[in-house]
């Protein structure tokens, strides 16, 4: 192979750079985040794994339905029903932002702008008066 | 029969109104609010219209019914305070030719001349500032509500250029800081840096079939509507007395009247 004892080496390097964390983490436990669960309510918006996968996305689409098309109300599979709100219906349950939003977001490192503006609690965030 | 049961709801709703603003506490207390949340029930009935419309009848205001209107929408709506060029507003009050630039009536009787008027976005029925927005973040509903979708605004303010009223108002500085926290209401969020806000007609409490907060302040001094809807108490008001609208040169067809 032309120029082949530089690029092999390289080759050989770069994807050992590039498999290095998959190797680190083989036989680690998988990851796990504790979150404080609601106290008062038990059925949430979407099954928990559901959630966990796509409440983004849900976000998004509440978001969308309620100022660009007036709907305010989302039934679920189960037909139970509930203000597409994140301030109202989500801070509602899940009171404590940083022992429950927090908890994941900061273990995976994204950063949602969300309460930037929503959940605007002073009171209820941890460590703050 | 029907009369009396209709005023029978409408007292109903004044005194439920009454007893949930002494534990609601929107017009200051808001951060205790946290555990009257509106639920999907609230939203079962809400009031329609094709194009909602207001009238002020500017003689029914004094300053400090002025003060409790602005209070009553700022502090729901979580607008925060801020002196001088980079205040926010919602609804404000301008002497009449800072109101009507383009109405100039000689000799203007002294009542008219020394009298506050409550100003608002217009929500006006061919908006300017909705037409210049690049990125649609504001928009005019079906209900002929002008939408402000925060998300989306890039803070080009073409929309404040746009706007011949002055209605609206940009963050130049993240507002979060110039809400006292104990005046914060937890149930609405306020706005990022960066982001233009104005007057909502309150949407969110149309959409629980209730009347704009300022409006419920007023006690009466103003009246709210579907400016379309020939047989609303609004259309009613417009036939029997005088109104103007402010700078309607414009050709933007404001939806607020103003009886002098
Ligand atoms: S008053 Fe200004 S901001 Fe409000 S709808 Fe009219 S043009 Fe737009
Ligand atoms: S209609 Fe609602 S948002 Fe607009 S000025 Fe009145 S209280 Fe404020």
């Amino acid at each position: 192979m032309y120029n082949g004892k530089y690029i092999i080496p390289g080759l050989i390097v770069f994807l050992a750079l590039v498999l290095f964390p998959f190797i680190k983490g083989i036989g680690l436990e998988p990851l796990k985040v504790e979150t404080e669960k609601p106290k008062n309510s038990k059925e949430c918006v979407l099954k928990t794994e559901k959630m966990r996968d796509v409440h983004m996305v849900l976000l998004n689409e509440w978001r969308d339905d309620v100022i660009r098309n007036g709907k305010r109300v989302f039934t679920n599979e189960s037909g139970k029903q509930f203000n597409m709100s994140l301030t109202n219906t989500c801070m509602g349950c899940h009171e404590n932002k940083d022992k429950f939003c927090d908890k994941c977001h900061v273990e995976v490192g994204v950063n949602p702008y969300c309460w930037t503006c929503h959940n605007t609690s002073p009171l209820k965030k941890e460590g703050e008066k | 029969m029907q009369r009396s049961r209709r005023d029978f709801l409408k007292l109903a709703g004044v005194s439920a109104l009454g007893l949930s603003a002494g534990t609601l506490g929107f017009l200051g207390e808001g951060a205790q609010a946290a555990d009257a949340l509106p639920t999907a029930t609230d939203f079962a009935k809400p009031a329609k219209a094709k194009q909602w419309g207001m009238v002020i009848d500017t003689a029914k205001f004094d300053d400090a019914l002025h003060k409790k209107c602005i209070d009553a929408c700022h502090n729901y709506h979580n607008v925060p305070k801020i002196e001088g060029k980079q205040e926010i507003k919602w609804l404000w009050t301008e002497e009449f030719h800072g109101a009507f630039p383009t109405e100039r009536p000689a000799f203007l009787a002294d009542a008219q001349e020394h009298r506050k008027y409550l100003l608002l976005c217009n929500h006006c029925a061919n908006p300017a500032c909705t037409r210049v927005c690049p990125t649609k973040a504001t928009f005019k509903n079906d209900e002929g509500l002008v939408m402000m979708d925060y998300h989306r605004c890039i803070g080009c303010r073409y929309c404040m250029a746009g706007c011949p009223y002055g209605a609206r108002s940009f963050n130049f500085r993240d507002p979060g800081e110039f809400i006292a926290k104990d005046k914060l209401n937890l149930q609405y969020p306020h706005r990022t840096r960066g982001v233009v806000e104005k007057c909502t007609f309150c949407v969110e409490m149309l959409a629980q079939g209730k009347q704009p907060l300022c409006v419920q302040a007023s006690g009466g001094a103003m009246v709210f509507g579907d400016l379309e809807d020939p047989k609303s108490e609004i259309r009613k008001v417009l036939k029997e007395k005088y109104a103007i609208r402010r700078n309607p040169s414009a050709g933007t067809e404001p939806s607020v009247f103003y009886i002098l």
